[in-house]
């Protein structure tokens, strides 16, 4: 089961900005500052809840990266009201569904449930929040349990550990460039007084966001809240989240990452780009739009210039991922065809965003690809989880309940003349890590 | 309530419509399904859902690639992944523009016993969403450069495939246990069968396999009886009336007792494990089903899931699952483990499920498995899209919409004597592993 799913910051991508408006969605704040979110659904009688901390592998001390993720696993270890696995099991005697994740800025944890018992769920997250108790022998497997996932996730996967390459070159300065999960050094030495450190830092009602969707309402909720979370005292005060920012960067990086089990070379490049909180009105709206148009679909410019046109890639694509406190990633990639040297499949794609840059896009593929970013949030409507999973990821980086109803009419405002300043002010690849993934260094990947 | 509202409806269609209608009132979701029937006999189970102005419909052809042809694995798979690469007038560019333009998102591929198809679109786009798998169903082109486009993909993908420790290990796994029988191929194939395959062969494979009499087909969303049987005809309704299927013989795997070790430089070793499971339409079914979760099915409460990680942190996963196909059943499981400690980990999971055979679960244990799986059935159907993927596979497994009254008791009519029972005759055969990575500590006795 994949349980503690770690939640790298790329994959929220695609999706994670968006969320339909059609939603009765309800939002208001306890005394002890826990804010707390409502989306009805009652095709079944089911909930999701969530819990979102305002804190991930971002607040990190340095030295100790991994530990958000960490004490995500350790959160699971019981309290002294709910000693060891009880919270677990309740969720499994109701044939619940539970889950944790862990990003830069935020860690969520979360149950799926019949809605009978979401009272129930909710007195258990509260109880966790500031009741968490850890000893050594808990600690100590669990820490064995967190190596092996890097193993899994990063060690055995090249393209991953090149995907880890790519973000501490990116990032001069500041903790993005840290592995979500950790530098496996660090990890080796995280303990038990780390972990509640942290959890004594971070995890405080005040720091935190609550969303319920499913089989409710707003009122029942409410009532519920107060009478659990609202009896949890903030202990700690929240501070702006101000971390070491990035300087102007200068030059363009290159980084290769040579495994003898890499097959199939391929290329990425990720642009240092402005986040949903960062960007300019209209700026991140625009920076999706042209992700959208560059890369998603088999008509895009680069599958379709690359792929079919020019018959040298097998594979490319783009993404841009802007729900992120501080930047943003805008990601190019494509898989070269067996005789195509990757020097080769880069210029092509330069050629291509060149284009973009000079020309802009047609209105055709403007009005494109909004039909098709709006229709993604209604079928987002479809599932509660990733329903609750926008509304969750928006507040924990800052942002409002209004800013997420409002995507539909962001993306509507979005020109084509937008999308045309966007990828000349952004895609300059001297704020750019270009990354190869290759089976030698000796072999005819060298760049040109 | 929600029942009972539900309950209502389906009277209402009953009379309306004589379809049979049955309410989920064993689950936790009031959800009602309703047997359609086209005018020319083209069946579907329908899920009339108005709150989400979407529609999801799943569906399978019973093919699969174990009716690849011989010397010709792969063979469906390269079929499926042309379907929605141009048909009827339409070439790959104008078909995925058309789908493009509306939001309509439609995808294939071949499982072992199926050809499985999906689309998702908004209601105002259904009369085109079904028009164009109308097309690709019944008049897909198979032009030269789009099957280069995907052979060229697969066959990287399988260049991948040959270092990856997780693929090595199932491959093996299917080879060693099926040899000689088509569950034994690989489902993408071979480098040497995929480059083998032709375009008469794709559309020998797509004649034989797309017909109705072999068709299941869900539908969830915002749609009508009415309105769908109509578009039932239209779209399937020129589909030949029966497939010609070869025939496949019953199997069960081998190799049993045996452990291959495959080398491969990897920090992590990745074990799967298998022996024989038992059938869909078993007496014994139910039984073995709640013995799995009990042993290793998924949930952190399993013993496999509380020995190899909660109490010694060999792993981040580890579980094991019962597999029906039409003509084998099996039961598969897998981990991945520090190299060091591998053989620890594979003695530990084969001293656990023989352990488990010959004591079978406790009382408690059985008590929690019936409360976990009664509830969590509904708790997992979490969106449109994975209700019809259930209702399609009900069908395919046999079962009417009756299913759902009748499970709840057919999983506590399950005794205590019942499930040692059923874990002695799925667990005392034997397993057969396969270990990829490099592995240390195996007794070299057991080692193939």
């Amino acid at each position: 089961m994949p349980k503690f799913l770690l939640l790298v910051a790329a994959l929220m991508g695609a999706t994670a900005s968006a969320a339909w408006a059609g939603a009765d969605v309800s939002h208001f704040t306890l005394a002890n500052g826990l804010e707390v979110v409502v989306v009805p659904d009652h095709r079944a009688p089911v909930v999701t809840h969530m819990i979102w901390y305002k804190v991930g592998a971002a607040d990190e001390t340095p030295g100790k990266s991994g530990l958000a993720h960490f004490l995500e696993h350790l959160m699971f270890k019981g309290t002294e009201k709910n000693p060891g696995d009880t919270f677990s099991r309740q969720v499994a005697a109701i044939g619940g569904q539970e889950n944790a994740f862990t990003a830069s800025d935020y860690t969520g944890f979360f149950q799926r449930v019949p809605r009978d018992h979401l009272r129930e769920m909710m007195a258990l997250e509260a109880d966790r929040i500031t009741g968490l108790v850890l000893t050594d022998e808990v600690v100590r497997p669990e820490l064995n349990v967190v190596l092996e996932e890097q193993n899994m996730r990063v060690a055995n996967n090249p393209a991953a550990r090149l995907g880890e390459q790519i973000d501490a070159a990116l990032y001069l300065n500041h903790p993005y460039g840290r592995p979500v999960i950790g530098w496996r050094p660090e990890i080796e030495q995280l303990n038990r007084d780390d972990a509640l450190a942290f959890y004594r830092r971070f995890y405080t009602p005040n720091n935190a966001v609550v969303v319920v969707t499913g089989d409710v309402t707003a009122d029942e909720v409410k009532a519920d809240a107060e009478a659990t979370y609202g009896k949890i005292a903030d202990r700690a005060e929240t501070n702006p989240r101000h971390r070491p920012m990035e300087p102007v960067q200068e030059a363009p990086r290159t980084v290769t990452l040579a495994d003898l089990r890499v097959e199939q070379p391929s290329l990425s490049r990720d642009y240092l780009v402005p986040s949903e909180n960062s960007a300019k009105p209209g700026e991140s709206e625009a920076l999706e739009v042209l992700a959208h148009v560059l890369g998603s679909g088999e008509n895009c410019r680069l599958y379709r210039g690359l792929v079919i046109d020019q018959g040298l890639a097998l594979n490319a694509g783009a993404s841009y991922s802007g729900t992120a406190v501080d930047y943003a990633k805008f990601a190019v990639f494509g898989a070269p065809k067996p005789g195509v040297s990757l020097p080769q499949l880069e210029a092509a794609i330069d050629g291509i965003l060149g284009e973009i840059v000079a020309h802009g896009i047609s209105n055709d593929e403007l009005e494109r690809a909004k039909t098709r970013l709006i229709a993604e949030a209604v079928y987002a409507e479809d599932n509660q989880a990733s329903l609750a999973r926008w509304y969750g990821s928006a507040l924990a980086i800052g942002q409002t309940v209004e800013h997420v109803r409002a995507w539909p009419d962001r993306i509507r405002a979005v020109t084509a003349d937008a999308v045309q300043t966007a990828a000349r002010t952004w895609l300059d690849r001297r704020h750019s890590v270009t990354g190869y993934l290759v089976k030698s260094l000796q072999s005819e990947e060298k760049r040109s | 309530m929600k029942g009972m509202r539900a309950a209502r409806r389906a009277v209402g269609f009953v009379a309306a419509i004589a379809a049979t209608s049955i309410v989920f009132a064993a689950t936790a979701s009031a959800t009602t399904i309703e047997r359609v029937t086209s005018p020319s006999g083209i069946e579907a189970w329908l899920v009339h859902e108005r709150a989400v102005p979407l529609i999801a419909v799943e569906f399978a052809f019973a093919g699969g690639a174990v009716q690849d042809p011989a010397g010709k694995a792969g063979t469906a798979t390269l079929m499926a992944s042309l379907l929605d690469a141009g048909a009827g007038d339409l070439d790959s560019t104008a078909f995925s523009d058309r789908l493009e333009r509306k939001a309509i998102q439609m995808s294939f591929s071949a499982q072992r016993d199926t050809i499985q198809g999906t689309i998702r679109t908004l209601t105002e786009n259904r009369d085109e969403a079904f028009e164009l798998l109308r097309l690709a169903v019944t008049a897909p082109r198979f032009d030269a450069k789009d099957v280069e486009i995907s052979r060229a993909q697969i066959l990287s993908l399988l260049r991948r495939e040959t270092t990856s420790p997780s693929d090595i290990a199932s491959r093996r796994w299917w080879e060693t246990a099926f040899e000689g029988h088509p569950y034994g191929r690989p489902v993408k194939g071979t480098a040497e069968t995929v480059a083998s395959i032709s375009i008469a062969d794709l559309k020998s494979y797509a004649q034989r396999i797309l017909a109705r009499q072999n068709l299941k087909i869900a539908v969830v969303g915002d749609i009508d009886a009415e309105t769908l049987k109509v578009l039932l005809d239209r779209t399937f309704g020129a589909l030949p009336e029966k497939p010609e299927l070869f025939p496949i013989a019953n199997v069960a795997p081998r190799g049993l007792g045996r452990r291959i070790e495959i080398s491969l430089d990897v920090p992590q070793t990745v074990v799967d494990f298998g022996g024989p499971g038992i059938p869909r339409q078993d007496p014994d079914f139910m039984a073995a089903y709640l013995v799995n979760h009990i042993l290793g099915g998924g949930s952190s409460d399993s013993r496999l899931y509380h020995e190899v990680r909660e109490k010694r942190g060999l792993a981040y996963s580890v579980s094991d699952n019962l597999v029906w196909l039409d003509h084998a059943a099996v039961l598969l499981g897998g981990t991945a483990t520090r190299a060091d400690r591998a053989g620890e980990t594979v003695d530990l999971i084969e001293h656990e499920i023989h352990h488990f055979a010959e004591s079978g679960p406790t009382a408690g244990e059985l008590m929690e498995a019936k409360r976990h799986l009664n509830s969590a059935f509904a708790l997992n159907l979490d969106s449109s899209t994975k209700i019809a993927g259930l209702l399609v596979q009900l069908q395919l497994d046999g079962f009417g919409t009756d299913y759902f009254t009748r499970r709840g008791a057919m999983i506590e009519a399950v005794t205590l004597d019942d499930a040692r029972r059923v874990a002695k005759r799925l667990l005392d055969k034997g397993l057969l592993v396969t270990v990829v990575g490099k592995p240390q500590g195996f007794a070299s006795s057991k080692a193939n």
